[in-house]
């Protein structure tokens, strides 16, 4: 069956036999954008997490037969390295990362919480930020949320 | 030394004695019972018990938590990573029901889907009541969303995640997760047709 999206604003027709495939699997082995990873499998560390029509999505419980017509970013399409997204540049001046791995999933949920909450508390952060991250950044993780609010709503203002 | 061998044989053919007298009781008495004496449990009753069953198991009260917390398993445990009912039944703001949950099951994952994948509304508390409370709950148009009896059978028998239940999916392990109590068509049979009876609710 043939699968028709735009992803990082690219229109993309993929061939697939099985339209139940995961998205992730798509997106990283056909795609070959390889900044989505593999955590678990099963919808629970989020790693894997894009954004499906601006919402937030674990892309490893998400069919690629969902995404016929939609919308999606990944990390490639949250920035770039000459204009970073907020939440690309807070996390780089706040240092989050250490491995590194689980990264991507948790930028990407960042990015759609301060869609829907511009200036989220640590409560709206402790809710929805539920990714696993197996170095503990944590810490670091929210002062680079708060971080990146404030870089956005003063890009906004 | 010959004595004291009778002695040791006499406690011997006791218990041997009572063993075999043991297996020749007199045939057992039996009564004759006519029909009349059980008390035969009205087909509304019959209909209620096996809609209840279902209504009781997992599938269905994991979703009618009673403290705003999804449940997950057959054990009913609290929702992993903190999720919880939100706002609007459907999560939180960015993290949803939806960021996992799409609108079937996905056996690669082991996610469970349906449309409409939500909680029951924070009336429609069931977790920790009686049968008999769960039915008085769900008869309530306070608290059924202002159901009558015609749109609760068709929400119980037709709603797609309703009917999940029997088409519930394979954990992430991929063995399948348990049905209700009581086969589908038999389940909506007896929905119906204890509406139709006047939606008794037993005293018992």
């Amino acid at each position: 069956m043939k699968i028709a999206f735009t992803i990082n604003g690219n229109l993309q027709t993929v061939d697939i036999e099985d339209g139940n495939t995961p998205l992730l699997w798509v997106i990283r082995d056909m795609l070959d954008l390889k900044g989505t990873k593999f955590g678990c499998g099963k919808a629970a560390c989020g790693a894997c997490t894009i954004m499906v029509e601006n919402e937030e999505v674990r892309s490893c419980s998400y069919a690629v037969k969902f995404a016929e017509g939609k919308k999606i970013t990944t990390i490639e399409g949250l920035g770039t390295p000459e204009n970073p997204h907020p939440v690309q540049q807070a996390w780089i001046e706040e240092v989050v990362p250490q491995c590194g791995y689980c990264q991507p999933g948790f930028m990407m949920a960042t990015a759609a919480l301060l869609e829907k909450v511009p200036n989220p508390t640590d409560e709206d952060i402790d809710q929805n930020i539920i990714n696993i991250c197996r170095c503990a950044t944590y810490y670091r993780m929210r002062k680079a949320i708060h971080r990146a609010a404030e870089l956005k709503n003063n890009s906004n203002s | 030394m010959k004595k004291t061998s009778i002695a040791y044989l006499i406690p011997i053919l006791m218990i041997t004695g009572i063993l075999i007298a043991s297996n020749f009781k007199k045939p057992p008495k039996y009564i004759s019972v006519s029909s009349n004496d059980f008390v035969k449990e009205s087909s509304s009753d019959e209909n209620y018990k096996k809609m209840m069953d279902v209504l009781v198991s997992p599938r269905c009260i994991n979703c009618h938590p009673n403290d705003n917390i999804p449940k997950q398993g057959d054990d009913g445990h609290p929702h992993y990573f903190g999720m919880s009912r939100g706002d609007n039944n459907l999560g939180y703001q960015a993290t949803k029901c939806t960021t996992c949950h799409q609108s079937e099951n996905n056996d690669y994952s082991g996610v469970p889907g349906a449309p409409e994948w939500s909680l029951a509304p924070a009336s429609m508390m069931w977790e920790g009541l009686s049968r008999k409370e769960i039915a008085e709950s769900m008869l309530d148009p306070e608290r059924n969303g202002g159901r009558n009896h015609e749109e609760l059978m068709h929400h119980l028998t037709e709603h797609a995640l309703v009917l999940w239940a029997w088409e519930p999916g394979v954990r992430a392990d991929g063995t399948p997760r348990k049905l209700p109590p009581v086969p589908l068509d038999e389940y909506i049979k007896a929905v119906k047709e204890w509406f139709e009876d006047g939606a008794i609710i037993p005293a018992k």
